[in-house]
């Protein structure tokens, strides 16, 4: 009788890396080497079939070494943060977080599928930064005059509901201490850049 | 009179207005004061974190710091938005594991004159707030107006009671805990299995054909549980589903018209809080119409007269379907 041979996954010198790089990005402790590759993150993810890679099958990839295709996958784009994955993962892997850290190096080495999603939260954050508040107006606005045109005509009658209903104001909120924050944050920045 | 400490977050002034006016029709019944930390900021929702991780932890933290500093006793910090909840919980735990992560952000908050000790404030969500410290009890006791006979199906989105680092819900997917509050305020609450299924957060501005199919789902799903209105925690929960409806029945050829509202909108009315007062009519697809006719309802009309109790309604499972999980009869029991 010939038994298949499964052989356990080479975790190459680059996969070693690539894997300590991700944890080292994760804000928690991401616990991403103790990955069984059983799935449930997959099998329990909403977005998953909009993924080109499923969670499960880039955990894979980090291991492997496969930084170009990891750093270019829209996986982490397509993640929902549900948390789903989160408490279903047998080895309690922080993969929500660690789908974060995959943003963040994407966004430093602009490897991103597509801008859509980092224009959406470089525009939402700019304005935080400035204002100490986020400004539902001004980041709707531009992103649908960027990335939506042809949605527009639909949203329109949305935004004019909106105001109808006093949902929205035109000004944005701003906090008295804008420049503590902006010190706090300006120091935040030289730090993450000198990790 | 309890008093907390409150972080609004950034929608409660905008679009999810009538949460923060219902708020404020419910403190009193059940005697509970907020007082809102001095000068808060956004807490960055989902965005920060994808773009840079100590200026996005530092942004929360200052938060932390300025609520640490306003802190008489052991009051927690009460955050009502689920993204924001989130985000200081998570802050908080993730300072008092990692000591580098610690010292990165205690340096950060340093140039504006701030620290924060991780341990210090203790984040809560406010419908854990409601149900464990102020209890059914006195909930049910200021019902004035019972909203028997009102079909609802409670949607929790994902980000309370997942991960839920404290552990403070009865389960991570099926969690009966809104339930057991509407029930008490004498709404019919339906079996709902997709209550903590994600509503998409972003995704509506950033991949709408995703974010619009998730919301399908909810309702759809809410409407064949013949629920009249979905109840929920969140604010960008209530806004995908309530603005983007229409966009999505574009997109399906569908014909939806499914309120959303939240909690405390329905916890205000029964209290006998005038629904416009509570904010009910600021969403798109308006809920006035099936609240107001179910707190008219003649006691004759409505299902506890008419020997059917009160409690979760069971549509007869469709053979075709693919299972779902149901609460068991202990949980709809309490």
């Amino acid at each position: 009788m010939v038994v298949a041979q499964v052989s356990s996954p080479e975790v190459t010198d680059a996969g070693v890396r690539f894997l300590a790089e991700v944890g080292a990005k994760t804000a928690g402790v991401s616990r991403l080497e103790m990955c069984i590759q059983c799935g449930s993150c997959g099998g329990s993810c909403p977005s998953a079939d909009a993924m080109d890679h499923t969670p499960r099958g880039l955990f894979a990839l980090i291991r492997a070494g496969e930084r170009d295709e990891v750093l270019h996958s829209n996986t982490p784009w397509m993640c929902l943060s549900c948390y789903h994955c989160v408490v279903r993962c047998p080895q309690d892997i922080l993969i929500t977080d660690v789908m974060y850290a995959l943003k963040v190096i994407a966004e430093e080495e602009h490897t991103y599928p597509n801008n859509v999603g980092p224009d959406f939260a470089g525009v939402f954050i700019g304005q935080a930064r400035r204002f100490g508040r986020s400004w539902e107006m001004g980041l709707t606005a531009r992103h649908y005059l960027r990335h939506y045109v042809l949605r527009l005509p639909r949203m329109t009658p949305m935004a004019l509901g909106l105001f109808r209903h006093g949902r929205i104001g035109i000004l944005p909120h701003q906090i008295h201490q804008k420049k503590q924050l902006q010190a706090i944050l300006r120091r935040a920045d030289e730090l993450e850049r000198a990790r | 009179m309890t008093s907390y400490l409150y972080y609004p977050g950034c929608s409660m002034e905008g679009s999810g207005r009538a949460y923060r006016e219902s708020l404020e029709g419910i403190c009193e019944p059940l005697g509970i004061t907020f007082e809102e930390i001095d000068d808060w900021n956004c807490c960055g929702a989902t965005e920060y974190v994808s773009l840079s991780t100590t200026p996005a932890y530092a942004m929360i933290a200052r938060n932390l710091a300025i609520a640490a500093g306003e802190k008489k006793g052991t009051e927690p910090l009460v955050a009502a938005c689920s993204a924001c909840y989130l985000n200081l919980a998570k802050t908080d735990h993730y300072m008092g594991q990692q000591p580098a992560l610690n010292a990165r952000i205690n340096d950060a908050l340093g140039a504006g004159g701030l620290h924060y000790d991780p341990g210090t404030i203790k984040v809560r969500h406010l419908l854990e707030v409601i149900l464990n410290d102020v209890g059914l009890d006195k909930v049910k006791a200021a019902v004035k107006k019972p909203l028997t006979g009102l079909k609802v199906a409670p949607y929790l989105g994902c980000m309370v009671p997942r991960p839920d680092i404290d552990g403070a819900y009865t389960n991570h997917e099926q969690p009966n805990d809104l339930d057991r509050l509407l029930r008490a305020l004498g709404a019919d609450v339906v079996d709902y299995p997709l209550k903590t299924e994600c509503c998409g957060g972003h995704m509506t501005q950033v991949a709408p054909k995703v974010g619009l199919e998730l919301i399908r789902r909810l309702v759809a799903e809410a409407e064949r549980r013949e629920a009249v209105m979905m109840v929920t925690v969140c604010p960008m929960c209530q806004i995908n589903i309530d603005a983007y409806q229409g966009e999505m029945n574009a997109m399906f050829h569908t014909h939806y018209k499914m309120p959303i509202v939240f909690f405390t909108q329905l916890m205000a009315v029964a209290f006998g809080v005038e629904p416009g007062k509570a904010g009910v009519g600021r969403e798109y697809t308006n809920a006035k119409k099936a609240l107001v006719a179910a707190l008219k309802a003649a006691p004759e009309q409505t299902l506890a007269a008419a020997g059917v109790a009160p409690g979760v309604h069971r549509p007869r499972p469709d053979k075709r379907a693919l299972p779902m999980p149901r609460m068991t009869d202990n949980e709809v029991e309490e």
